[in-house]
């Protein structure tokens, strides 16, 4: 792939196939953990640092282990293997490298091994068949989309909060998921951008 | 069939039905719905998950240590997802192709998850595959409650059968579509639950009354269990 062809990638995966709003996947922790800006951005970063790390070593993993030993229906049993045993190491790692990230990121990291978008994307980057590069720009671009979503999601919510005027049967969830429908149309404007 | 077992299914299907109540799976159910067959065969799919890996989860519940539960139970998950995989592609090859990555996503799937740690792994091999087949059925009515909405209102159609005379919304079959209506039968589920409980003269559990883990619950509310009985948390 050239650079324009990757820059083009970078900018589609975070708008115009914006990963929560057009190709749902991670919408559990984007319903569960969007009622505040903080715990977002929290969610929102450590899902971008996942993501970029599993979609490396998933890369790796098929097409130096899997493609070489013609095992590739086993692709769904090693990703989520890999994902798993990244998470926990990255957990880790961090809570003796980096105490403070740790903190700010630690609580959400059991939380991404569910995380559809994790293994999603990684199954995305093998479907379309991408090089490393432009694995790593779609994973990087998607989970940018996924920050920039769950950010604007938290911030909507906690206008909504102080909004009295929803009835009961609305509040939380249900009016969570319309605001998010508004959103996805917003995003639909992107989809002329980009040919 | 005894009354014990029966409750088992129709608890999955209504009481703690999980998209509308316990509101877990929601990718799947997002992205599946646009039409009735697609909800239909991502039901059928999960539901043979969950049956198959609800038995043998169950099964190994007395050998698997507490500390690596969860890996082992994902990998259980996952060799069925591969078989689902497998059967699909060689006899449902259109239906594997409208739902894409969201059959290997199955092992992500909240629901499969969450059942096999709630209930396989304290319940016997009858009892976990009958709260297999009632969750698999309560997801599937769900799926295609939802592709029938999306459906009719979209594209005008029924399992591919023309039914409306206006003008359908295409809207309703793309990306938001899929929030706004799962957001409105969400909330219309939910007006009806309260609405029932207010004829029984039951009312919702006052807040201070509720048990600790319930604060981000969306049934909070209208919610009658104490802390042993909630299956959600």
């Amino acid at each position: 792939m050239t650079l324009t062809e990757l820059f083009l990638l970078f900018l589609s995966s975070i708008f115009v196939h914006n990963i929560l709003l057009s190709r749902f996947l991670g919408c559990c922790p984007f319903m569960g953990v969007s009622s505040k800006l903080k715990t977002a951005q929290g969610m929102g970063a450590a899902v971008v640092f996942v993501i970029v790390l599993a979609s490396l070593m998933t890369w790796l993993t098929y097409n130096y282990l899997l493609v070489p030993l013609h095992l590739e229906y086993l692709y769904t049993l090693s990703f989520i293997l890999v994902i798993a045993a990244l998470v926990q190491f990255v957990e880790l790692a961090l809570k003796k490298l980096n105490p403070v990230l740790y903190k700010s990121l630690g609580i959400f990291l059991p939380l991404i091994t569910t995380n559809c978008a994790v293994l999603g994307v990684a199954v995305l980057n093998m479907n379309e068949g991408y090089g490393l590069a432009a694995a790593l720009v779609n994973a990087l671009g998607s989970s940018l989309g996924f920050l920039l979503a769950i950010s604007l999601m938290a911030g909507i919510r906690e206008r909504i909060e102080e909004n009295e005027g929803i009835p009961d049967c609305l509040q939380g969830l249900p009016m969570a998921l319309i605001t998010a429908g508004l959103m996805s149309i917003a995003f639909m404007g992107f989809t002329g951008i980009i040919k | 069939m005894s009354q014990n077992n029966f409750r088992i299914i129709t608890n999955g299907i209504l009481a703690d039905n999980p998209t509308f109540v316990q509101c877990i799976g929601l990718c799947p159910t997002l992205a599946v719905t646009t039409s009735v067959a697609n909800g239909l065969g991502m039901g059928i799919a999960a539901t043979f998950v969950l049956i198959a890996s609800n038995m043998v989860i169950s099964l190994l519940r007395k050998m698997v240590p507490d500390e690596v539960r969860i890996p082992i139970f994902i990998v259980v998950i996952a060799g069925f997802v591969t078989v689902i995989e497998f059967l699909m592609k060689g006899f449902a090859p259109e239906l594997n192709k409208s739902l894409g990555i969201f059959i290997p996503l199955i092992v992500v799937n909240c629901i499969i998850l969450a059942r096999a740690e709630a209930f396989a792994s304290k319940n016997g091999v009858i009892a976990s595959a009958l709260d297999g087949i009632g969750m698999g059925l309560g997801f599937t009515i769900a799926l295609m409650f939802l592709g029938s909405i999306r459906e009719i209102l979209g594209a005008g159609t029924w399992l591919g059968n023309p039914v409306v005379s206006f003008e359908p919304a295409m809207l309703i079959v793309l990306a938001p579509g899929g929030f706004i209506v799962l957001g409105c039968c969400m909330g219309a589920f939910r007006a009806i639950q309260a609405r029932a409980a207010k004829m029984r003269g039951l009312g919702a559990t006052p807040a201070e009354a509720r048990p600790a883990g319930c604060g981000s619950c969306i049934m909070a509310k209208f919610c009658n269990k104490t802390d042993e009985e909630c299956e959600v948390k």
